[in-house]
This record gives C-alpha cells, structure tokens and sequence, in this order.
C-alpha cells in the first residue's frame, strides 16, 4: 500500500510534461552562426532581409541565429552544426573551418568585396565620466597604476583585437622594435586585474562590478554599452591609433550545397553590402564601407588613423606567436604574474 | 524507518534524547546563518534582478516565444534523462549495496566519475564521438542521422552528467540499511520482486526521492556540458540555462534573471512534492496505527 | 565472481549485468573516446601539453580548492542536515526545500549572482574588503563557488541517514548513562560516517571540475587563479583536441584515483563494522 501510493506520487513527480519542440516552418531556413555582439545588429538585418527577398521572390526565409564566443562558435561549425553563412569576428576562424573541415574553399576571402568584411570597428577606450585618470591615448593605459579591463585574448576574439591594437601602436611607437613593443605590452598587461573569458563578461565587469579604470572595447561594444547600461557614467576615449577590425563573413559550400539555399545565403551576405544594409550596420555602431553612408555618420565615428591586421603579419602569424601556448602573451603575463 | 512516525508521535520522546536548548539555538543559528549567506543571498540576488524593472517586464520575459520554446526543450530533456537515470540507480544500488563481490570499490568509484569530469569535457566527449571529424561522425553524417547540435546530443550530455546522482544517494543507504529485512522476506518464501516492492522501496523511498529531485535539478540545470553540445540556435537547441546565458550577453538582465528565477523555483516545487508526500505518508501511518 | 556475503537475495546476475551495461554505453564508452584522443599524442607532447609549470599551478588551484571546498562542505552539510532532521524552527521546510538550489541554478547564473555579492562593489564584498578580505577575483573566491555548487551533496546524503537511525540505539546509551557528546561520537557519528565520506567525495568530485560558475568569481589570472577546466578550453579555442584531452586525462585519473581510495576506505570500513 504505501509503496503504490510513493510510486504513483514518484510517477506524478517524474511526469514533467512530455512536450515536443516544435520549429516553425517555413519556405526557407538559413543558420547564421555568429559572434557574440552582433546579436542585434542581425536581428534588424534578417528582419529587413527577409522582407527584401519576399518582395523580390515571393519565398518566405527565415533566419536562424547562434551567437556565441567566436573561437566556439567556429568549432561547432567544424563538428558539425549546419551553418548555412558564417559572420565571426576574426578571418582566422573561418580560415579553421575552410583547413580544419573543408566545408568552404580556402580562398572564401576572396569571394565578396573588401577582405569579405561588409562593415569594421576599431578598438577604442571606455572611461568612468570625467575621465578622471585621463586616460588620453595608449601610453595612458600602460602608465602604472592605472587598471585595465580586457578579456583574456586566449579565450577571446575581442581581446585578440585588443591585444593587437596595443601591439600594432607600440611598434609604431618604438620605430618596430619588437623587444620595446614586447615592454610596453608586459606594462599593459601588468595593469589587467581580471581576464574575463569573453567580451561581454568583461564590460560586465566594468560596468556592473565597477572595476577598472578603462575598458578596451570594440567601438560597436562601448557605444552599445554607454547607451544600454550607463548613460552618463561613461565615456568613450579614442586613441590617436587603433586598430582596423574586420570581422569576416562567409557562405558554408558543403552545407549550402547540402540544403539547396546557395541563391539565397549569397543574396543575404550580398545585402550586408547594399545601401541599407550598410545603413542596418552604421544604426548598430559598425563602421559603414558605403563612402555614401558613411558620410551621413560622419559624425559618430570619429577619424582615427588605422592599420590592418594584415600590415602586424596577418591572422595566422599573430596567433602562433602571440596567442598560442608559450607564445609572446604567455611569456608577458607569465612574466608580469606577482 | 518512518521519519514522519518520529515527526507525528515522537515529540516527547524525542526531548529526552535532545540537546540542552542553547545548543539547539547555537546549532540553529549556525545553520541558518550558513543557508543565508550560501544560499538565501544568491537566491535573493537572482529575484532582485528579475525583478528590477516591475512585475511586468518578468512576465513579458517569460512569456516570450524563444523563452517558451527554451522550457519545453528543458522538459524534454529532463523527461527523458531522469527516468532513465532513476531505473539505472535503483538497479546499481541494488547490486552495490545487497551484494560483495570484488571490484565493488572500483564500480562505485566507476558510477562517481561523472561528477569529476567538467562539464567542458562531457560535452566534448559526445563531440570527439559524434562531430563531424569525431570517430562515428562522418558515418553519422551520411546516414544523415544528426547527434550533436540537436536534441539527441543535448540528451547524450545531460545523461552524462546527471549519471550518478540517483544511484549515489542509495547506495550508502542501502549499504546502512544491511540484508536482514530481506533475507528475512525471501526465507519466507517472497520473489525478488515482491522484496523490492515491499520491503526495499519502502526502507529506501526518502533517499529515492531526494536523488530524483537532485537529479531533476541538475539536469534541467546543466549549463556547461550542453552548452558545447547544443549550437546555441536561438528557439531551437537553447534549454534554459543556454537561454539565460543569450540573454545576459544581450544586457537583457531581467530576462535573464527571470528565467533562471523560474530554474531557482523548482526548488520550491521539490518543497511542495517533500510535504505532499509527507502528509500522505503521515496518514497512512496513523492509520495503520504503526 | 561470487555474491558471498548474502546468496540468498535474488537479484546478483542481473542487477550486475544491466549497471555494467548502462555505465558502459553513457560513461565509459565516451570516455574511452577521449582517453584514445589523448593517447594520440606522443609521450613528450602529452607531458608537455599537460605537465607544464602553468597547468600544473592550475592543478593546485583546482584540486586544493576541491579538497577545501569539500572539507567546508562536510562541516555545513552536516550542520544544515542535522538542523533539518532533529529541530523544529520556523522556516524549517523553505530551508529544506532550497538546499537543492545549487543543482537547480544554472552554474553561470550561480557564477553572476556569487560575484555580484562578493564583488568589491557588492553587498558582502564591500564589508569583508573592510576587513580586508578580498573574495572575487582571488582563488578564496574559487573556493566560495566551489562550496555553493557542492552544498546539497552532503546535506542530502546525511539526511536520509539522519532520518533513519534507529531512536532505540540512542536511548539505550543514554540509560547506559552516555551524555549527549559521547551519544553523538559513539552512536550517531559512526552511522552517518559512510554518507559524510560519500558526501565529501561527491562534493570534492563536483568541485574539481566545475567551469561555469567558477569562471565568474575568479579573475582567471595566469598561475594564480586559473583552474584547470579553463586551460583546457584555451587548448580548445587554439583547436588543439589532443592538448585539451591530455589535462582532461590526467584530471579524470586524479579524480578516479582519489574517489577509488575513497571508496575503498569506506568498503574495509563497513566489513570490519557489519563483520563481513
């Protein structure tokens, strides 16, 4: 008796309701797996996509998104999650998937205008208001003393710019003198409290837990972060040299291929490049390559003098002598530990 | 045997065999004390959160479409894991605790390293096997038989990690418990099932509730494991944890918040379920006059 | 193999059969996947990949933090579990009920919510900073996560226990004149001795690979609070599998080793008590 009654009470218990998932169908589906700060600038874009190609064809798409760290998001498409385009953050994660699994060719870069990369940003500087340990350009954020915010570039594409943005102005700096360079990023690096996993969690950091002086951010990430979650407490510094940050985008041939959708991923990543694409772009802080929308948003996005990755040696160098283990991040930090 | 038999008639009983009052306070306090700080204040972080901006905005966040289709997949995965882990623990326990045979030590040191693996690594694990460039994946692939990045993945994940829950609360139980009232029932002439059902469940039925519900809670809990296994497709392979992680990333704390508070709740429901079947039981047991 | 210590429950063969079936095809079969990944490396690159100065700092942290973090737990667990079993006091079922929540909170959430209070900034951090104990992003703040997601494993394997001891023995020592200390060290403390092993193993077990809340509070500065979990997602992010299995390796070995000895320890114990 008292056994029967438990179990039927456990079953109840165990009963949690057996629902089934159900996706809505439509004509069309496309995946784009992306980065973790474009999750809004995507929302819009797909929006104004989707009624674009319904005028013109009739077809209904939808636009599946998954955002995460762009280093993971790259891996799961190489095991196997069927991304129809991909829009990471930096060339050398596609590159990864075109070696690692062969879904793509290895000259996808080549295959859309400017480098594949519709829109840029630079990394610049966020400040507590007031700028009170003006904070003025890079050699501030070295200076002793000063606290500085930026995830750790081992686990982050966001902080891989970071780094590289500081490396590229100290080599400027010190006429390329690599041991100089290596001193300043030692100094900048001693000056990092915290090294958070991704670049959300570390303006988290800044803006929540108000720790640190400055915060290194994507230009996109720090306009966001002023209008989301601090109007008036902070500002945006930006440094008389940055770096041009140029996150790529890419059809997936094996999984386009695989699902018949070839016509309309090209014309999905082709409308990030169209005036109002870029226009989508500019409203979510990326810097437009349009000449004629950027003119109209002048005005946010102040003139900084920029270099590319290409000019530090490009993606695949930096990473194996910066980024991997036992490489030129590992030997500053290993050295600025107390 | 029966906590509510000692609950219900043992009171008076009970005050003889206590401790002096202040140390009953002290030990009270204390542990009250250590519950608020570990415990209540998290919980109270994650309400205060969701609930920052007004009753409203945490309706509107868990009434949202992504926020739904994230608990039915939640469901899902818990609806199917726990029962198979609940039939699994009582057979393991069973096994481990009513009988010696060598290599015990290594089989319950086997059934506990679940717990030990990160949950970084359990989801790798199923990738290693199942991935495109993993050691079945590109059979899978032509099969056109999808593991990872969808539901059967995030079953595979969640099963792993919450493996030894069920069977870890029996076992040091059951091991207590010994063999006497068993051996007595099957001298009598009772079958192995009927021993189970009547002799055993009963004894055990307080340590199977608690490994259901602790089960319960970390498979619909899990966040690590599953996060390397779902692809995070908004509506479709996010269970709630991965929902609330979207969200945060998007500053939308109250969303966030909100969803994990509902997480924070069924904890709430093992309350309701704990006390259902106390008064059920205590019932029972006056009217048996035991 | 021989059911020598009670033949005559039924059951042996096949309760025996279907746990080494189902162990094999959920936790040994995936494992085995990885420990194959690993073993694909050359002796050299494993010892490199998962011995060097860095992972073994990370080491340290994670398994001294574990071993920490599941002695605290068996001093509160024990505490809380007792509290609940034998005092009445208001609030007694919401306290019972919310033990659980460390499960049932997703671990970034547990991580968010715990930095959030013992942040600088945060209600706990501010004060104990005055005292001058920082929490967040040291490895004492390791230790805190560490013990909020491996609380209910000792809680909720005292209580049953707790709950099922027999009042007679209690009683017949306290009229054979034991007071209430010696009761607690002669009659209840050696009953509930299995479940706190077992508590503290699961809960040091947990501890030692938990990522997502630990990853929050910890600040992840190299050699000082960097757990091992998160070396091997940087091995990951630089696509290195085999980098990442080694140090997973090497943990699952550590860990079986540790719960074996454990376990072991508890069985030479129970024989010698039942008289096996």
């Amino acid at each position: 008796m008292t056994t029967t009654a438990f179990l039927r009470q456990a079953a109840l218990v165990l009963a949690v309701g057996f629902c089934t998932v159900t996706s809505a169908l439509a004509d069309t589906t496309l995946l784009n797996v992306s980065y973790d700060p474009t999750r809004e600038l995507y929302q819009d874009i797909n929006r104004s996509f989707g009624a674009e190609w319904k005028a013109k064809t009739g077809e209904t798409v939808k636009i599946s998104q998954s955002h995460g760290g762009s280093g993971a998001q790259a891996r799961s498409v190489i095991d196997g999650l069927e991304a129809d385009v991909v829009t990471l953050a930096l060339a050398y994660d596609i590159d990864a998937i075109a070696s690692k699994a062969g879904l793509l060719s290895p000259d996808w870069q080549a295959r859309l205008p400017y480098q594949s990369a519709p829109y840029t940003s630079t990394i610049v500087f966020l400040v507590r208001k007031g700028n009170p340990k003006q904070i003025k350009d890079w050699d501030d954020v070295a200076r002793p003393g000063i606290q500085v915010i930026t995830p750790n570039p081992k686990t982050s594409g966001g902080a891989r710019w970071n780094y590289l943005a500081a490396w590229g102005y100290a080599l400027n700096k010190y006429d390329r003198d690599e041991a100089k360079a290596r001193q300043f990023l030692a100094a900048l690096f001693k000056n990092v409290p915290v090294f958070d996993s991704g670049a959300r969690g570390a303006t988290t950091t800044f803006v929540q837990r108000g720790l640190g002086d400055v915060l290194l951010a994507w230009e996109n990430e720090a306009i966001l972060a002023v209008e989301e979650l601090g109007k008036g407490q902070f500002e945006i510094v930006v440094p008389s040299m940055s770096i041009l940050a140029e996150p790529p985008v890419a059809v997936v041939d094996k999984v386009v291929d695989k699902h018949g959708t070839r016509a309309v991923a090209e014309a999905y990543l082709r409308y990030l490049y169209s005036p109002d694409g870029q226009e989508i772009g500019a409203r979510h802080h990326y810097r437009p390559r349009d000449p004629a929308v950027a003119a109209r948003h002048a005005a946010e996005f102040p003139a900084v003098k920029l270099f590319t990755v290409e000019a530090l040696g490009g993606w695949q160098k930096a990473q194996t002598t910066h980024f991997n283990d036992g490489g030129v991040f590992d030997q500053i930090v290993g050295g600025a530990k107390p | 045997m029966a906590v509510a038999a000692v609950a219900v008639a043992g009171s008076q009983r009970h005050r003889a065999l206590s401790e002096p009052r202040w140390v009953r306070w002290l030990l009270t306090g204390l542990a009250l004390a250590t519950f608020g700080l570990f415990l209540l204040l998290p919980l109270l972080t994650v309400f205060g959160e969701a609930l920052a901006k007004g009753v409203s905005s945490y309706w509107a966040a868990l009434s949202d479409e992504d926020a739904l289709a994230a608990v039915r997949l939640t469901l899902l995965v818990a609806g199917i894991t726990v029962p198979l882990n609940v039939v699994f623990g009582v057979i393991a326990a069973w096994c481990v605790a009513k009988f010696d045979f060598a290599g015990k030590s290594v089989l319950i040191s086997l059934i506990d390293l679940p717990f030990s693996v990160s949950p970084v690594i359990s989801g790798l694990i199923y990738v290693l096997l199942f991935g495109l460039q993993g050691l079945l994946g590109p059979w899978l692939a032509a099969l056109g038989i999808k593991i990872i990045f969808a539901v059967p993945g995030l079953v595979l994940a969640t099963l792993f990690v919450t493996f030894p829950y069920v069977a870890r609360e029996l076992i040091p139980l059951m091991e207590e418990q010994g063999t006497e009232e068993e051996e007595a029932a099957v001298v009598l002439g009772a079958s192995g099932w009927r021993v189970f059902w009547r002799v055993t469940l009963p004894n055990i039925k307080w340590g199977l509730l608690y490994g259901v519900l602790l089960c319960n809670a970390r498979a619909m809990g899990e966040f690590g494991a599953v996060s390397v296994v779902s692809g995070h497709i908004r509506g479709q392979t996010t269970t709630m944890p991965l929902q609330v992680e979207i969200l945060y990333n998007e500053y939308n704390f109250v969303a966030a918040f909100a969803i994990a508070s509902v997480l924070a709740m069924l904890a709430l429901v093992t309350l309701a379920v704990k006390s259902a079947l106390e008064w059920r039981f205590s019932k029972e047991i006056a009217g048996m006059g035991h | 193999m021989s059911a020598a210590k009670s033949s005559v429950i039924p059951g042996f063969g096949p309760t025996l059969g279907f746990t080494l079936f189902y162990l094999g095809l959920v936790v040994l079969i995936p494992l085995a996947a990885l420990l194959l990944r690993a073993a694909g490396l050359g002796w050299g690159q494993f010892v490199d990949a998962a011995f060097s100065a860095r992972v073994l700092a990370a080491y340290r942290l994670s398994f001294g933090g574990a071993l920490l973090a599941a002695a605290a737990n068996v001093g509160a667990g024990l505490l809380v579990a007792w509290v609940l079993v034998r005092y009445e006091f208001p609030g007694r079922k919401l306290v019972d009920a919310l033990v659980d929540l460390p499960f049932a909170l997703p671990t970034a959430v547990a991580g968010i919510a715990l930095t959030a209070i013992y942040a600088p900034n945060g209600p706990l951090g501010r004060l104990l900073l005055q005292a001058g104990i920082k929490v967040a992003f040291t490895p004492l703040g390791v230790v805190v996560a560490m013990v909020f997601i491996g609380f209910p494993f000792v809680v909720r394997t005292v209580q049953p226990v707790l709950q099922d001891l027999e009042v007679e023995h209690e009683e017949a020592a306290v009229s054979l004149g034991a007071n209430r200390l010696q009761v607690f060290g002669r009659v209840i403390l050696p009953a509930i001795l299995p479940a706190l092993l077992t508590g503290f193993a699961l809960a040091f077990a947990r501890a030692l690979g938990e990522y997502g809340s630990v990853i929050f509070i910890a600040g992840n500065m190299p050699g000082l609070s960097e757990i091992a979990p998160l070396l091997i997602v940087t091995k990951l992010e630089q696509y290195d599998y085999a980098g990442a299995t080694a140090i997973a390796a090497v943990m699952l070995v550590a860990a079986f080793t540790l719960l074996l000895l454990i376990n072991t320890l508890q069985k030479w114990r129970h024989a010698r008590l039942h008289g096996g």
